[in-house]
């Protein structure tokens, strides 16, 4: 098992409202799944993939990843944890700008404190195998969204994490850019890595190998896909 | 990661951004530029007004009267006699006086001194020689001129023999002064010497405008200061305000510490100036802080963590205010050297000073980097990630 988490809750204070983001959510993911998660807004799949991403801490609950319970960990617990076990693809790619592909892509490694050296082979290869080894000294704005999502994810590549995490990591891409990074996350979980993304796509959930719906910060329904 | 690492982060931010950089880093190479101008132009100044004290003559004691009083030749036998501690007195009589020779003309100071000039003033003569004991009791009109008059006056050529004419009456040259050069405006060789007792039958008294002493050593300076301030008392029957006795020593150090006065006040003013430049590296660190809210959420998504923000952040701040503090420092020294060849000021560039400046403009980097940086490195990485 991967990831289990028990009775998350997530409770946000309004004033003097409080308001259940995730209300008892209790789930395990295996190695090597490849899962949507799909809800309306506001449904609480967002604030699901922070804690999983370990941007946030739940109110009350346990999240374990690997084995460890990382759900009252520190700041910088935490983005060590980010550090070497997951990956964010996000809808925005959120390569930063003055960065090159090459230098966003060694950036993780930079903070794992790999040298020099070996991060910028690392780097290399890692935009070689997402089909980028002849942009690797261009700019995020000299590449088009398609490319960009696809250097974003040759960053989670160069970092080898065991969970990778995408939130709508196809919503700014036209179809067929959309098509490109979906059949490099095929590929990905081929290769045995865990996938968890979160969409409201139906196409996309469709091509994952299970569905998880959410509403009103609690689990509606949890089934394989059947292909 | 290494310090390396976020150094060479920071470094490219800058770059990124290098004329922000060089406007931000301007408060500081001017802020530090002041500093090191304002404390050589108050160290020239003071090392100016102390060598030129010293080169009046060691062991030296003015008397001088004030408002209202007079001091006379006679005051000064009387004090010769009566402190054992005084090797040499001199009456000074000093008037202006249009000098003439052949057909030239030249407004200069006469000094009316006697044969002791030379010991007690610490004065060479070039040429020729002084008058001697008896040319002053015999009132002989002969003149010591020095360096500017013979250029002025004589052109350049040899005075000695000349005859010049001073309120009338003519004067024969006998002697040269070895020049004293001139420092902050007063030309020391711009003078004629006569005998004091000629100048008192010019002016038509026996009054004198100070007398001079010469004790006998710099030990003794002190009891001689305070032999004549007794004596001189006793005939001003203890009034106050009635004369000043001042030792060499006492003026250096009134002069030194009025100068270290000024040089601190002048070195504090540029100091405020800056604590404005950090002012405005703080503003511009929290406005960088603020722009690049999403990239800390990027970095921090990755696994920065809360200590690499927070330097990345601080090395900017301190490369804005070394970068600016060694160029403040070049500017710094380009403004003295500019003072002292365009105004003729002497300036001194002091190490301390260039230390001193460079250590407060790191200070005041690394001061004003910490707040914008610790508002980076606790931003919530969610919050962060959102920001558009």
């Amino acid at each position: 098992m991967l990831l289990q988490v028990k009775d998350l809750q997530k409770i946000y204070m309004t004033g003097e409202n409080s308001v259940a983001a995730l209300d008892g959510i209790s789930l395990s993911i295996d190695e090597g799944e490849y899962v949507a998660i799909m809800g309306p807004s506001g449904s609480g799949k967002s604030t699901l993939m922070n804690m999983l991403g370990c941007l946030d801490r739940p109110t009350s609950g346990q999240y374990i990843l690997s084995g460890e319970d990382v759900s009252q960990k520190s700041d910088d617990e935490l983005a060590e944890i980010r550090n070497k076990y997951i990956g964010f693809i996000f809808q925005g790619f959120n390569l930063l700008p003055k960065l090159t592909a090459l230098e966003n892509v060694a950036l993780p490694l930079v903070y794992r404190g790999v040298p020099a050296k070996q991060r910028l082979a690392r780097a290399q290869e890692a935009l070689q195998s997402v089909g980028l080894g002849n942009r690797m000294h261009h700019l995020p704005a000299e590449l088009s969204g398609g490319q960009q999502q696809r250097a974003a994810i040759a960053r989670v590549l160069a970092s080898d994490p065991p969970l990778v995490l995408g939130d709508e990591p196809t919503g700014n891409l036209d179809s067929r850019s959309g098509s490109e990074v979906m059949d490099i996350f095929q590929k990905l979980n081929n290769e045995g890595i865990t996938i968890i993304l979160v969409t409201h796509d139906q196409q996309i959930a469709s091509q994952t190998k299970r569905i998880i719906r959410f509403r009103d910060g609690m689990m509606q329904s949890d089934e394989k896909v059947v292909s | 990661m290494g310090f390396w690492e976020i150094f060479k982060m920071a470094l490219a931010a800058m770059r990124g951004n290098k004329l922000r950089s060089l406007l931000t880093a301007l408060g500081i190479i001017f802020g530090v530029g002041a500093v090191i101008a304002m404390i050589s132009i108050g160290q020239g100044a003071s090392k100016d007004v102390s060598d030129r004290i010293s080169s009046m003559g060691s062991n030296m004691i003015i008397v001088s009267p004030m408002r209202g009083t007079r001091l006379t030749t006679e005051d000064v036998d009387t004090l010769l006699e009566r402190v054992p501690s005084v090797t040499n007195g001199m009456p000074y009589v000093r008037f202006s006086v249009t000098s003439k020779w052949s057909n030239e003309t030249y407004d200069t100071t006469v000094n009316g001194v006697n044969q002791d000039y030379t010991t007690i003033m610490s004065a060479n003569i070039a040429t020729g020689r002084l008058f001697t004991k008896e040319e002053v009791e015999n009132r002989e009109r002969v003149a010591v001129v020095g360096g500017t008059v013979v250029e002025e006056l004589f052109n350049g050529k040899s005075p000695l023999g000349e005859k010049i004419m001073l309120k009338g009456q003519s004067f024969t040259v006998i002697g040269v002064l070895e020049s004293k050069g001139s420092s902050m405006g007063n030309d020391s060789d711009d003078v004629i010497l006569i005998p004091v007792s000629v100048a008192q039958r010019i002016t038509g008294s026996t009054v004198v405008s100070s007398i001079y002493f010469k004790a006998a050593g710099a030990d003794t300076a002190a009891l001689a200061v305070a032999h004549i301030t007794a004596i001189l008392n006793q005939k001003f029957n203890n009034r106050e305000n009635t004369f000043r006795v001042t030792s060499q020593d006492e003026l250096l150090e009134t002069i030194s510490s009025t100068t270290k006065t000024f040089t601190i006040m002048l070195g504090a003013i540029a100091g405020i100036s800056l604590v404005v430049g950090g002012i405005g590296i703080m503003n511009i660190m929290l406005v960088s802080v603020t722009e690049r809210t999403r990239e800390i959420g990027i970095r921090k998504s990755l696994g920065a963590k809360r200590k690499h923000i927070m330097w990345q952040f601080i090395i900017e701040s301190i490369f804005l205010s070394v970068s600016g503090g060694l160029l403040g420092i070049a500017f710094g020294i380009g403004v003295s050297r500019a003072v002292t060849v365009l105004a003729g000021w002497a300036t001194s560039i002091s190490v301390g000073a260039i230390m001193l400046s460079f250590l407060f403009a790191l200070a005041v980097g690394l001061f004003f980097g910490v707040y914008p940086a610790y508002k980076a490195a606790n931003l919530d990485p969610i919050v962060a990630l959102r920001h558009e």
